[in-house]
């Protein structure tokens, strides 16, 4: 078995390994309500750093791109209640067409 | 835990429709992002791996920031210990997400080994948007099994065909997926203290992005949750009761999605 097969099967158990610890926090720990209020914000935190790591970064650079103008689509989209699937597919829609007409 | 809380949700915000609803959700974010597949298998038998490996890193790795890091490692000429090294750093934001979901997941059995290999950054997303038990049940478990149902399917349609491939950017994948995480963010930006968090996590993940490896950003912007959740009451923005108040405003309006579950949050234990 080579190295690479070895560090595939070792890294993906690990990952498994991560996930499943995460579940075995005591619930008693989870219900002290400093914790239990820092782990109702994470997901807030959480998802306003996915939204701008997602938007305006490449690997370890800031890259401003027609992402922006597909995120800024769907902020108006978000203003106007549309329903979930139409924002989405209304940004990756500005996105596209950006990049169709040549504008990174 | 206080399962009881989310039951005050007006009658109605729970029924098959709202559920249904996000599990279409769950569908189309699925969908979206098992595209992605598509660069990560052409990507990966690119970097030298061949399509057994890149499948089991799908099927069983199966958190896509990790797996990238892998291929990029080994692409990039590294070593096979720096490429394991490089994902499992990258996986540690999947042990949060655990602990979060933990009070409204079922632990034990096979059921939470299941749940547990399907907690990644979409699945953990769409059940935190969730207001009630069932309908956070139902975002985690929807986005989960789409997500991986055709992560691992357009994952070797991209082993296989390579570079005949078009790139997922074209179709203006990576703007849809920024989207779909503001679109289960958005309800919550309505109170000041939580669009205060969200805004300050963003620039903190942005300030920290030329300085960390890719992912870890992220973690770091963790911080601002695991801040403003110690910080003495009367520092909080809108006042002592800021979490509470904004949480049953949001209630009042049904189905938004931004009303904390925990609501035993005793303002006057903490001093």
């Amino acid at each position: 078995m080579s190295v690479l097969w070895i560090a595939v099967i070792a890294a993906s158990a690990v990952s498994f390994a991560q996930k499943w610890l995460g579940y075995q926090t005591p619930p008693e720990l989870l219900e002290r309500p400093r914790i239990a209020r820092i782990t109702t914000l994470l997901p807030i935190a959480l998802l306003g750093a996915l939204v701008a790591v997602q938007a305006a970064t490449s690997g370890t650079e800031i890259v401003l791109d027609a992402r922006l103008a597909g995120l800024g689509v769907a902020v108006a989209l978000l203003c106007a209640r549309a329903p979930f699937l139409v924002v989405v597919i209304g940004a990756a829609a500005a996105a596209a067409a950006l990049r169709a007409l040549g504008w990174s | 835990m206080n399962d009881a809380s989310p039951s005050l949700a007006e009658p109605g915000t729970d029924g098959e429709g709202r559920l249904r609803a996000i599990r279409r959700t769950g569908f189309s974010i699925g969908l979206a992002t098992g595209l992605y597949g598509i660069s990560f298998g052409a990507l990966a038998t690119a970097s030298g791996l061949d399509l057994w490996q890149a499948m089991v890193l799908s099927a069983v790795m199966f958190t896509g920031g990790s797996q990238f890091a892998f291929i990029g490692v080994v692409g990039g000429g590294g070593s096979a210990v720096g490429a394991a090294l490089a994902s499992v750093l990258l996986g540690v934001r999947n042990t949060l997400y655990g602990l979060i979901l933990a009070p409204s997941l079922p632990r034990g059995g096979a059921r939470g080994l299941v749940r547990a290999h399907l907690t990644i950054d979409e699945s953990a997303a769409l059940a935190a948007s969730g207001t009630t038990v069932a309908q956070k049940r139902a975002g985690f478990w929807s986005a989960g099994v789409w997500v991986y149902v055709f992560w691992n399917l357009f994952s070797l349609v991209g082993a296989l065909a390579g570079q005949y491939v078009a790139d997922p950017a074209a179709w203006g994948l990576d703007a849809a997926a920024a989207a779909a995480f503001l679109a289960l963010l958005w309800p919550r930006l309505r109170s000041l203290e939580t669009a205060a968090i969200a805004v300050a996590a963003a620039f903190v993940a942005l300030v920290t992005t030329p300085s960390l490896p890719p992912g870890l950003p992220v973690l770091a912007a963790a911080l601002v949750a695991v801040v403003a959740g110690v910080l003495p009451a009367r520092w909080r923005p809108a006042g002592p009761a800021a979490g509470a108040s904004a949480a049953a405003g949001s209630r009042a309006d049904g189905d938004d999605g931004a009303g904390p579950v925990m609501e035993h949050d005793d303002e006057q234990e903490d001093r």
